[in-house]
């Protein structure tokens, strides 16, 4: 038993020793506000405070801590994408994902499961041949697999050649991982509380001051606070916000819904996506089934869940392993993307001087939460896009200068 | 012999004594009765221990008797995780319990249960993840702890279906208050369906018991019932779960293996209330309940519950279960009250009259097991001081059965479902439903209401309600409803006790002071309590645990409970296995008229889409061979291919020709009647979405095809752009309607002179790139002039009811020519040697015309196209790709893989996507992506296999076969 946990069996009985700060009065002024205490937001503030001492910050968030699509997400983590800026992006935030629970003193369980995308059309395997070449090329593990090492990989998958689409192979990127959601936002924001920065809940944005171009401060549900930065880090809401902000996004939002079973004894080790059925599934660290599909087909701010969709994740789900029929969806919800129109996200610069974005996350936020919050964190701190987030800036739509993931985000987020 | 614990028959039971069933209990033979469930048949055995709990293993049996109970969740072959309380057994059923290692009744894992000091609440977060990478190692111990039951991947799913309906009011529970809702709205006029889950409508008045007497109640039960099954207009559903409630009153049912989807206009939730345990130490022991689990043991299955009980409780709920144990001839030993001055009531006088002592002012303070046996053996009672806090004295009482229960909450699901929000209310010392949206009304229990008269009066108030809500006339309003029946619940049942396992969630083994570390970790808000905790997130979804739970994280947040707030509650209720969600799980697969003569013919198939098409014709293993000789074929003699999957788009009207120029990148205004051109689609980004050909047949008409993959979205962009230019045109999607073949090489025109001698096939007459519409084999055809696989060729399309026969006299009539079928991997290999992209294949997501070099079917000059401004912004910033086609130097090399990547420099320069070995040139041909300075023909670059080795190409121009194109304009 790890000494840690003696420790606390010692201790028994005695109050435990508060993590997360309590309320705090929000002042008046600080030098960089943070809207959205998710784990970008979180992140974004932990890592101020790490690499460039800025520890003046106030992160706000309208609602709870990590409440957000960082509680929503299925947690999967994976860099195996189509774009080189993309594929080197993703692959700089599992490097940090992987040193994060010790970085963070908080065990995030994350979990190198593999990653499986299945395909089912000759169409499917180019892209997945297009995936894994540019992948290697960057030094990501990703490998085209055939029937028989599939069936190595993962048993329980039906490989049936008379199924309605049959499985032809599958792109196999070992390092995909998945990872407690909640555990990363908790684990950001007691590591940032520590050097510092404050995090208000219960306090929402209603407006942004600027003054001749430049941000000024923000109004809030609690007052108005001064602040000489502001970072927007609003997964769901980036449209909104940037529209107090004064500018607009080429986003669309869309719900992106998500169910679990109840918990099963573990058979299921990888990561399972079909691009082609629109559904993925893993096995959780409790033993639940955590399955996902499409986003919903029209745009809606709303966390409402659907039946329809329920029904059609159902049927593929029970095409890839037939025998899970009997086993029950005990919980089904919804997050809200925030889909680009290439599928990657946007980060950097915006019209309005020092207000920053973060945003556009559509179903790939979550793998992307210490890499961009990094990042970030250097862009608000020099003023500067560092090159790894340079291609994503918001200028490129405009220029027509995208960074086609579609191939890659669609589906197994 | 079913049962030491089996009660002499008695009216209401819903077993059938006369017929015996066996099953196997962890390898123990077992008998029932017909209509008893898993978990009454073993408790009419003397069996307790049901299963394991999640974290501790700790023995758990009955608590609610309910489908949404953690604690009887049983194993089934092939079937996890069955709810024993509602399962019936059948003879020869296997049934074993879950989550144990070794045995059910000797797990070796349940040592683990002596550790609890050294694994708070998220004790995981909290180690094992030093030195780096530590969590991978740790991992798979935990996993090999985690879940509940097993799957059998080789179990084979059994038949699943759906069903629609429709209904001016749902009544969710039949219990009195939803009996009476149903009767009332049926009553004035409205068309209703009642859900029950139970196997027969009559809900607590089945199994509790309201006031000393029972008759009265079995007299209003059975007019009730009556009253309801007498209403034509009410449709009764038994043994079914209201799942959901999604928008609009969209309900989802479950009934066995089928599922219900049911608008309903009004929805009336009568779903009940549920009983919340009393937190103290030791009461998860087997054999320790909520009250009506035993009354439901007693009345539903004829079974005693128990030899000698104590009732803990905190209202007259408490007596009322007393007298019933009485009745199910078990000895209660006490009746021991939370409350300090109990309220008298007739129920306890009963209880006192029948000589059973009654303990005020005490609680449980802890559960003892007798013996090795996991059963309660003896309970400790102690007085309560104030909130939580005991006093000294009291004393042990020696039982095997404790009943207990603090209160109850409303079923509030399908209500919050629908947003409404469940919310603490000072005045009941518990929860209830607010802000139920409209169309929806709360009746009884669920309303808060208690006791038998208020319970069928605010029924009759919720039917009211919504015959109203639908516009109809309930009639007179009856007197105001009794309002005295509001049921108050013990403020703080919660005895914290130094030791722990007072469990607050039992699905979850969370204690008192598993959720006040959670808040006093900083986990404050009572949704981060609930996410770090897990309290709520088990099989039940905090039924039994959301009140206690709720009172703890408030009191250690030092918030009032009115801030607290319950958690979201999602759907669905109680679990929808994948199966009835999936119901038929119907795969429709689209075929051509043709396809069995492809069959018949040796064809192997690819999915394409919805529909299947042949590949090549002939055996898998000569696959390389036979797609080179079909395609050969269709160079020397003649081929035949179905091209019915190609979608066909008919666009007619006034405005047809300017709808295709604004739709397409092309010009068509000016195309003359009886010509076809290229169509070429972008989105608004300028990037290539689909293409194909525009046949003018009139001035105002054109048939437009599409590819097989893009018809429904190029369908579907048409009525989509339309929609706001409003131009005159009719859009219909014919792809189903018309199916097609192209008959291509230098001897088709022979070969279709033969069956179409009314057509003049001569080039003057019908050139290259033109349409005729004439008799094909006697049937009226589309002929189309194409040249997408670089020979003289034509498309004919015929409606689909001919596709067989003309498929049959083409093959008859090319007889003397060797006509010969050719599947699509000759065609890719054709159009590829004559440099015509595939869209979707040598495009990807962002590539314009101007990239794939089709620079040509775009017309600048035109005021508007979709994606035409996006092209404008394209050509003021560089290019950085193009389109071109190659040859590999080396004559002898493989084909590289479509995708492979182009390298120069060490860094990713272009990839291939279109590659295939060329019999004509004998050589590998290919389209790849090239930075535009290297797409000129003669350039060098080299192209890296997935296995790393390189292989040289050079540029070369297009088309690789037949530069003039001589041969398919001849």
């Amino acid at each position: 038993m790890p000494l840690g946990l003696i420790g606390h069996g010692l201790r028994a009985g005695r109050r435990p020793r508060r993590a997360l700060p309590p309320e705090a009065r929000l002042r008046p002024r600080y030098d960089v506000a943070i809207i959205g205490a998710g784990g970008h937001g979180l992140a974004a503030a932990y890592y101020l405070a790490r690499d460039h001492g800025i520890t003046d910050v106030a992160v706000l968030d309208k609602g709870w801590l990590g409440g957000g699509n960082t509680a929503r997400n299925t947690t999967i983590v994976r860099s195996n994408y189509l774009t080189p800026e993309g594929v080197r992006f993703y692959d700089e935030s599992i490097r940090l994902f992987r040193g994060l629970s010790g970085e963070l003193d908080f065990n995030i369980l994350y979990s190198e499961r593999g990653h499986l995308t299945l395909a089912h059309t000759d169409a499917a395997l180019r892209t997945m041949r297009w995936r894994a070449e540019v992948n290697k090329h960057l030094g990501v593990e990703s490998e085209m697999v055939g029937l028989d090492e599939l069936a190595r990989l993962c048993p329980p998958l039906n490989l049936d050649r008379g199924a309605r689409f049959p499985i032809l192979g599958a792109l196999h990127h070992k390092p995909g991982a998945i990872a407690r959601h909640d555990a990363v936002a908790w684990g950001y924001a007691i590591a940032a509380a520590r050097r510092g920065v404050e995090i208000h809940q219960n306090t929402e944005v209603t407006g942004i001051l600027t003054e001749k171009g430049r941000v000024t401060g923000v109004e809030t549900s609690r007052g108005r606070i001064a602040c000489g930065k502001v970072l927007q880090a609003v997964a769901g809401s980036s449209s909104l916000l940037a529209a107090m902000a004064g500018f607009r996004l080429p986003i669309q939002t869309v719900p992106l819904q998500a169910c679990v079973t109840e918990p099963l004894k573990p058979f299921l080790d990888p990561i399972v996506v079909s691009g082609s059925l629109h559904v993925y599934v893993s096995q959780s660290a409790r033993g639940e089934l955590v399955m996902g599909g499409p986003t919903d087909p029209y745009a809606l701010y709303s966390q409402r869940s659907t039946l329809e969709w329920k029904e059609g994740l159902a049927a593929p789900m029970l095409a890839l392993f037939p025998f899970l029929a009997e086993v029950r969806v005990l919980r089904q919800w919804a997050g809200l993307a925030d889909m680009t129109p290439d599928f990657s996200p946007i980060m950097g610069l915006t019209p309005v001087q020092n207000y920053y974005i973060d945003a556009g996350w559509g179903t790939w936020g979550f793998k992307a939460t210490p890499v961009c919050g990094k990042r970030m964190a250097e862009t608000v701190a020099t003023g500067k896009p560092p090159s790894p987030i340079a291609p994503f800036d918001l200028g490129r739509f405009a220029a027509f200068r995208q960074l086609g993931e579609r191939g890659a985000a669609s589906v197994g987020h | 012999m079913t049962g030491e614990y089996r009660l002499p028959p008695a009216p209401g039971e819903r077993i059938d004594r006369s017929r015996t069933v066996r099953f196997t209990f962890e390898g123990g033979e077992f008998e029932g009765f017909a209509g008893d469930t898993i978990a009454s048949a073993l408790a009419a055995n003397g069996v307790s221990t049901l299963s394991r709990s999640f974290k501790y293993r700790r023995r758990r049996g009955i608590l609610a008797l309910s489908d949404r109970d953690a604690n009887t969740l049983v194993q089934l072959p092939g079937e996890p995780n069955v709810p024993a309380a509602v399962r019936e057994i059948e003879d020869g059923m296997e049934v074993l319990g879950q989550n144990y290692t070794g045995s059910l009744e000797r797990d070796r894992g349940a040592w683990i249960g002596r550790f609890s000091r050294f694994l708070p609440v998220g004790f995981y977060y909290k180690a094992f993840y030093r030195p780096s990478g530590a969590w991978q190692r740790w991992e798979p111990v935990f996993r090999a702890r985690a879940g509940l039951g097993s799957v059998d991947p080789a179990a084979v799913p059994g038949r699943f279906d759906k069903k629609y309906g429709f209904y001016d009011a749902v009544v969710v529970g039949g219990g009195p208050a939803g009996l009476a809702a149903a009767a009332t709205a049926a009553g004035a006029g409205a068309e209703v369906l009642l859900v029950d889950d139970q196997p027969a409508p009559g809900g607590s008045l089945t199994y509790a018991r309201f006031g000393v007497d029972r008759a009265s109640q079995e007299e209003e039960l059975r007019a009730l019932v009556a009253a309801v099954e007498a209403a034509p207009n009410v449709e009764i559903m038994t043994g079914a779960v209201c799942e959901g409630r999604f928008a609009d009153n969209w309900l989802s049912i479950v009934r066995g293996r089928r599922l219900h989807k049911v608008r309903a206009k009004t929805t009336i939730v009568a779903t009940g209330a549920v009983e919340q345990p009393i937190v103290f130490r030791g009461n998860d022991l087997p054999g320790t309940m909520l009250p009506s689990a035993a009354q439901r043991l007693i009345r539903h299955y004829g079974v005693r519950p128990g030899n000698r009980a104590v009732v803990a409780t905190a209202g007259r709920d408490g007596y009322a279960a007393a007298l019933d144990l009485l009745e199910g001839g078990v000895e209660v030993a006490a009746v021991v009250d939370l409350r300090q001055h109990p309220d008298p009531s007739p129920e306890a006088a009963a209880v006192a009259e029948r000589g059973i002592g009654v303990v005020a002012g005490h609680t449980p303070s802890e559960a003892r097991r007798r013996g090795r046996a996991g059963r309660v053996g003896a309970v400790r009672v102690s007085p309560i001081l104030d909130r939580g806090r005991l006093g000294k004295g009291g004393e042990t009482i020696s039982c095997d059965l404790l009943c207990m229960s603090a209160g109850t909450m409303p079923a509030a699901q399908i209500a919050c479902h629908a947003g409404a929000r469940l919310v603490y209310d000072r005045t009941l010392s518990g929860l209830r439903i607010d802000r139920v949206p409209d169309g929806m009304f709360v009746a009884g229990a669920a309303n808060g209401r208690h006791g038998l008269g208020p319970t069928i009066a605010d029924g009759r108030r919720a039917g009211r309600a919504a015959a109203q809500a639908l516009g109809l006339d309930p009639g007179e309003a009856p007197a105001a409803p009794d309002d005295s029946g509001r049921l108050r619940n013990h403020a703080w049942p919660i005895f914290a006790h130094p030791k722990g396992k007072e469990f607050v969630d039992f699905d979850e083994d969370l204690a008192v002071r598993d959720l006040t570390d959670a808040v006093h970790e900083g986990y404050d808000d009572i949704e981060l309590t609930k996410r770090y905790s897990t309290v709520g997130m088990g099989p039940s979804q905090g039924r039994y645990s959301a009140t206690n739970a709720l009172r703890v994280a408030a009191a250690a947040a030092g918030r009032s409970l009115d801030e607290a707030g319950a958690t979201t509650v999602r759907p669905p209720v109680s679990g929808e296995k994948l199966g009835v969600l999936a119901g038929r799980g119907l795969e429709p697969v689209r075929l051509t008229p043709m396809h069995h003569r492809h069959v018949e013919a040796g064809a192997r198939t690819m999915v394409a889409g919805d529909w299947l098409r042949p590949a090549f014709y002939g055996p898998e293993a000569d696959r390389d061979r036979l797609v080179e000789e079909e395609a050969a074929h269709v160079r020397s003699a003649v081929g035949l291919i179905d091209v019915s999957t190609l979608g066909g788009i008919e666009i007619r009207g006034p405005d047809a020709a300017a709808f295709l120029d604004r739709m397409y990148t092309f010009a068509y205004r000016r195309q003359p009647v009886g010509r076809l051109r290229y169509v070429l689609m972008c989105d608004a980004a300028g990037t290539i979405i689909d293409d194909g050909v525009a046949c003018r047949l009139g001035d105002g008409h054109f048939y437009v095809t599409a590819t097989t993959g893009g018809a429904d979205r190029v369908h579907r962009e048409m009525l989509w752009h339309n929609a706001q230019w409003r131009l005159d045109v009719d859009i219909a999607n014919v792809t189903a309607a018309w199916c097609g073949v192209n008959i291509a090489g230098p001897r088709s025109r022979e070969t279709l002179a033969r069956i179409a001698p009314e057509v003049d096939l001569s080039t003057e007459a019908f050139p290259y790139l033109g349409v005729r519409e004439g008799l094909v084999a006697d049937i009226p055809a589309r002929l189309l002039r194409v040249g997408f696989v670089g020979e003289l060729g034509y498309e004919i399309h015929v409606p689909a009811g001919f596709g067989e026969a003309l498929w049959d006299r083409l093959m008859e009539a090319g007889a003397a020519d060797g006509i010969r079928p050719f599947g699509v991997e000759a065609q890719r290999l054709l159009r590829l040697e004559k440099g015509h992209i595939i869209v979707g294949q040598d495009t990807d997501g962002l590539t314009t015309p101007m990239e794939a070099d089709m620079e040509w079917a775009v017309r600048r000059s035109k005021p508007f196209f979709v994606g035409g401004r996006a092209l404008d912004v394209h050509d003021r910033h560089p290019a950085t790709r193009k389109l071109a086609g190659f040859v590999l130097s080396d004559a002898d090399a493989a084909a590289p893989e479509e995708c492979c990547l182009i390298i120069r420099d060490g860094e990713i320069a272009g990839r291939v996507t279109s590659a295939m070995r060329s019999p004509h040139l004998g050589r590998v041909v290919g389209l790849a992506f090239l930075p535009p300075g290297d797409a000129e023909p003669g350039k060098r670059f080299e192209i890296r296999r997935p296995d790393g080795e390189t292989v040289s190409a050079e540029v070369a121009p297009l088309p690789f076969y037949d530069p003039g194109n001589a041969r398919q304009e001849g």
